[in-house]
């Protein structure tokens, strides 16, 4: 019996399924693009990073990013607040977008992974599965946390010659969400997550 | 690999963007439902060649206020001042943070620029038929999606800084309308790539379909 047919989401052309060594990249013979990776335990440690992420998101929208230290006074600002004062300036669409890629989009990302995990873990397949997966893939490009993070710093830069500068706690927390996103972008594993979600299903109809 | 290029469209089969199903188009049917997650299928993007130029062309519209019009207005003691996205890369080169310049310089401007000429080029190419570098281009359009997002870099540092500034002794900032339109380019950018359909660089006559 042959290998099961694949096909390249970037041209269409139709492939048979090889086996890959651990950690391996299987690319399209025609147009270049990764098909799919193999991950050992890709659903456990994306699980892990979820959970960590979600840590890491919570301190960075709830502390300081950064302050200002000016004669004696020190002034901050959150994720949200900065937010704010774009509407408050009247910069409404530039406000629902910096809230959409920072804040919106990375939360309903990492909410949608741990709502799809947790329960494939132990065994369950969550309600509305498939609707919940179609949220997280539509959402993963908007999120731009890393950019957000390299913005900081240029405003750092920007700003160090008018007052002294106080790293926030949700600096480092931003600086350690990217990293963790990134991880799990490298080790989430979509065909995984639907092969074990149809073995459950077909286990316990 | 098999000799024969054969697609899942050329067999009547379709493939999921979403969960990477394949399944059986119904004789008669153009559209149908993935059988495994229940997204809408399609042989191709629908009209990927119309929607993607009108978003490309508005994107290019609006990339001239975003470089002409302010980012942000600074008024303290010392006077007003307005700084456009150009200005801002000058700021950096001048007081020696160089390095600040460049990433802003190809951030904010070179990004912007080179993925729409990127698309204009996929675009008029595929309108062609064309068979030329067919490899170079699917690699071109990976890179288009790819670096699309780091031009939200100005737009994050507008919003940083005045939020931050706003201590009236000092200086007061305020966002400039060039943001409006520059947060614009990087949206319509960012659609008409993901509107585009990389597809049709290996088989452009298929796009009628929609
Ligand atoms: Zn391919
Ligand atoms: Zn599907």
């Amino acid at each position: 019996m042959s290998a099961p047919l694949i096909a390249c989401h970037e041209c269409d052309l139709l492939q048979r399924e090889v086996a890959l060594p651990r950690g391996g990249v299987a690319r399209c013979a025609r147009c270049g693009a990764e098909l799919y990776r193999s991950h050992p335990h890709g659903m456990e440690r994306t699980l892990a990073l979820t959970a960590g992420a979600i840590v890491l998101f919570v301190l960075a929208n709830s502390f300081p990013i950064i302050g200002l230290q000016l004669e004696g006074q020190t002034i901050q600002t959150t994720l949200y607040n900065t937010v704010r004062t774009l509407w408050d300036e009247d910069m409404k669409s530039v406000a629902v977008l910096v809230f959409v890629t920072t804040i919106a989009m990375p939360a309903l990302q990492l909410s949608a992974l741990a709502y799809l995990l947790f329960p494939l873990r132990l065994g369950r397949v969550p309600a509305h599965f498939s609707a919940v997966f179609r949220v997280l893939q539509t959402v993963r490009p908007w999120g731009m946390v890393e950019v957000f993070m390299l913005g900081v710093l240029v405003s750092l830069v920007k700003l160090a010659h008018l007052a002294g500068i106080v790293p926030g706690v949700a600096l480092w927390s931003f600086a350690a969400l990217m990293l963790v996103m990134a991880g799990i972008g490298a080790v989430f594993d979509a065909r995984g997550l639907w092969a074990r979600a149809s073995r459950l299903q077909g286990a316990a109809p | 690999m098999s000799a024969k290029q054969a697609t899942a469209a050329s067999v009547g089969l379709l493939n999921c963007h979403i969960c990477g199903q394949l399944s059986r188009l119904k004789r008669g049917l153009h559209e149908a439902c993935c059988p495994r997650c229940g997204s809408a299928l399609h042989a191709r993007k629908p009209n990927s060649i119309p929607r993607t130029w009108a978003l490309l062309i508005a994107a290019m519209i609006l990339y001239v206020p975003a470089n002409l019009l302010p980012m942000m207005h600074t008024s303290s003691l010392f006077g007003s001042q307005s700084d456009t996205i150009m200005s801002g890369v000058v700021y950096f080169w001048t007081t020696g943070s160089w390095y600040l310049a460049l990433i802003i310089f190809f951030a904010s401007i070179m990004v912007p620029l080179l993925k729409m000429l990127a698309l204009m080029v996929l675009l008029v190419s595929v309108q062609r038929s064309s068979r030329w570098q067919r490899e170079q281009r699917a690699r071109l359009y990976r890179l288009v999606e790819f670096v699309g997002r780091w031009s939200m870099l100005d737009i994050y540092v507008v919003a940083v800084i005045v939020a931050l500034v706003q201590l009236k002794a000092l200086a007061t900032i305020q966002p400039g309308p060039g943001a409006i339109a520059f947060g614009a380019v990087v949206v319509l950018t960012m659609f008409a790539a993901l509107t585009f359909d990389p597809r049709l660089i290996w088989e452009p006559q298929r796009e009628s379909h929609g």
